[in-house]
């Protein structure tokens, strides 16, 4: 890992979040999402690390009563996703998601992967056909599935249609990329396959991944934040973090004291 | 020592084999419930069957006389022999279309947005109850309704758009809580990972909601359909025909422009009323005109439930969450 790329993609700025039942999840955090790296979120369940995840494409805004405050800006545009005049589809164009599990919609192979460029009104089906064909070699499918493109998504293993949804995520070209327990519902060979597949997409995109498993963390991760109770506690390089944690609590989790 | 030990063991193998017993006899005694349980429920079960069948049979018998083609292509008569169901399955058909066009359209769309667009609060809250009230309001008062609003206030007179009409209040509720029970089926994952490629909500509703709920709506649909197939009070209290020897104009013509309206305003009768008015009559041969009719109902009752079932399967099978 060099010292000398440390362009930054995006950066909360004091973010704090609300659910409608006036929970406050997030308290004042300021991170930053750097470019072509791994972000890995770590800590108990219930700290707020998915909470923080999904502040990224707007998902709070699904369900009514959340709250933001804050900012989250993107570069190098400059644009505080949060704000009021940002379209959150705007925000969920640039930003792309991938679930905890795998959520194919009830359609073919193909109609997945092709549905964020329906979606943007694409209708030549030559470019849709290359798009769809690229988005599943980037997802480590395109091999396992070429042959039967028109068969229902369901019809595929678990591990499979994980790699279906990531590719479904990246057929739009997303400048980050969003990943919320992407392994927590796979068996582990699935899941090698999926943290192998992470490493290369970083070349592509910046990446931003929520995960209980601190072996994945630090097996994946370039950078680590670790949260507790809504606080961001410690954010540093996965190494150091792991190594050498500078905060007491951090240093609890890691080892295994707190869970 | 030894023979301490081997005692202590024997003694501990006895008290585990009577412990053992203790299990299996209670075991025994819980299954025992599960038994009596199922019984009572198959018991139920075959006596609604029961008397579904005795009645469909019944009518079937004593109807048998009149199933031929000529029944269902001539006029009521006077003479029974001669009587026939043209005019009623030909007003059914009609009012059932505009049943149909009118209570789907209507019911789908105030579901969807119920679900979908209406802000959660204690406006949306009193219409549910009230949507859910209205699925049980007796359909007597319907016609009452259509007889004040439809009749006299929009002039409509006693007419086939009339029925329809009101047949499509009727069976509204039921197609807009079916239809909403069906866009709550479907997981908040899917619209999720929809909303995550940046759809919009009218791209949601059209590519996922509309489409994973059709099996559910459709099968609501048809349920509301039958019930209004074999609706009779309130056609009676709009003032539907009970003698009718002429059918409204076709809606659809060889000549320009093909398709007219004026069916719409024509007087008519519907299977159930050609039925009561039968049933009414002293002669004993128009019983029998009756009960064919009744055989009729029920069968294109069922064949529609069947429909439903068929599709709704049909529908799920590609969907799994």
């Amino acid at each position: 890992m060099d010292q000398v790329s440390h362009v930054t993609k995006a950066e909360s700025r004091n973010l704090n979040f609300y659910y409608s039942n006036g929970a406050h999840a997030l308290k004042g955090i300021n991170m930053p999402l750097y470019e072509n790296k791994i972000t890995a979120l770590i800590g108990p369940s219930g700290c707020g690390k998915s909470t923080f995840l999904r502040c990224f494409n707007r998902m709070h805004d699904l369900y009514p009563g959340n709250r933001y405050d804050g900012q989250i800006v993107m570069h190098p545009d400059n644009t505080n996703i949060l704000a009021d005049g940002v379209d959150p589809i705007e925000v969920r164009m640039r930003i792309s998601m991938v679930f905890q599990k795998p959520n194919p919609f009830p359609k073919s192979i193909y109609e997945n992967v092709a549905y964020g460029l329906r979606v943007r009104g694409g209708k030549n089906k030559k470019v849709i056909d290359d798009k769809v064909e690229q988005a599943l070699r980037g997802a480590a499918l395109w091999d396992e599935v070429k042959d039967r493109l028109n068969d229902l998504a369901f019809n595929l293993s678990g591990g499979q249609q994980q790699r279906l949804c990531i590719a479904r995520a990246l057929a739009t070209d997303p400048e980050i990329m969003l990943f919320d327990e992407p392994t927590s519902a796979l068996d582990p060979i699935a899941t090698a396959s999926i943290e192998e597949l992470m490493t290369e997409l970083r070349n592509k995109l910046t990446i931003l991944v929520v995960t209980h498993n601190m072996q994945q963390a630090a097996r994946v991760s370039d950078y680590t934040a670790y949260m507790y109770l809504g606080d961001l506690v410690e954010f540093s390089k996965t190494d150091d973090i792991f190594i050498k944690p500078k905060d007491k609590r951090t240093e609890d989790y890691i080892t295994g004291r707190i869970g | 020592m030894e023979n301490q030990n081997l005692t202590s063991t024997a003694t501990a193998n006895t008290s585990l084999m009577q412990n053992l017993q203790e299990v299996r006899d209670m075991i025994r005694r819980h299954k025992r419930k599960d038994i009596i349980f199922a019984s009572v429920g198959l018991l139920a079960l075959v006596l609604a069957l029961l008397t579904l069948l005795t009645l469909f049979s019944d009518l079937v018998i004593d109807g048998y006389p009149k199933f031929n083609p000529d029944f269902l292509t001539e006029f009521p008569s006077r003479r029974a022999a001669h009587a026939g169901i043209l005019s009623a399955w030909v007003g059914s058909l009609l009012v059932m279309l505009v049943t149909f066009l009118t209570a789907v359209p209507m019911g789908v769309a105030a579901g969807l947005y119920l679900e979908e667009y209406a802000p959660k609060n204690w406006l949306s809250d009193l219409i549910e109850i009230n949507v859910s009230n209205l699925a049980g309001v007796p359909s007597i008062v319907y016609g009452l309704l259509a007889l004040g609003l439809f009749v006299y206030g929009l002039d409509l007179g006693q007419s086939i758009l009339t029925a329809g009409l009101t047949l499509g209040l009727l069976i509204l509720p039921i197609v807009i809580v079916s239809t909403r029970e069906a866009i709550r089926a479907i997981p908040a994952s899917i619209r999720e990972a929809a909303y995550a490629v940046g759809a919009t909500k009218w791209q949601v509703v059209k590519d996922h909601v509309l489409k994973y709920s059709q099996g559910g709506i459709m099968t609501g649909v048809i349920i509301g359909m039958s019930r209004a197939l074999g609706e009779t009070a309130p056609i009676i209290t709009i003032g539907a025909l009970t003698f009718i020897a002429f059918l409204p104009p076709a809606p659809i013509s060889t000549t320009a422009p093909f398709i007219n309206f004026e069916w719409l305003s024509s007087g008519f009768t519907v299977l159930p009323i050609q039925m009561f008015n039968w049933l009414s009559r002293p002669d004993h041969a128009f019983q029998v005109n009756a009960a064919a009719t009744g055989a009729i109902i029920i069968l294109v009752t069922l064949l529609m439930n069947g429909v439903a079932i068929w599709l709704r399967y049909k529908i799920r099978k590609n969907i799994k969450w």
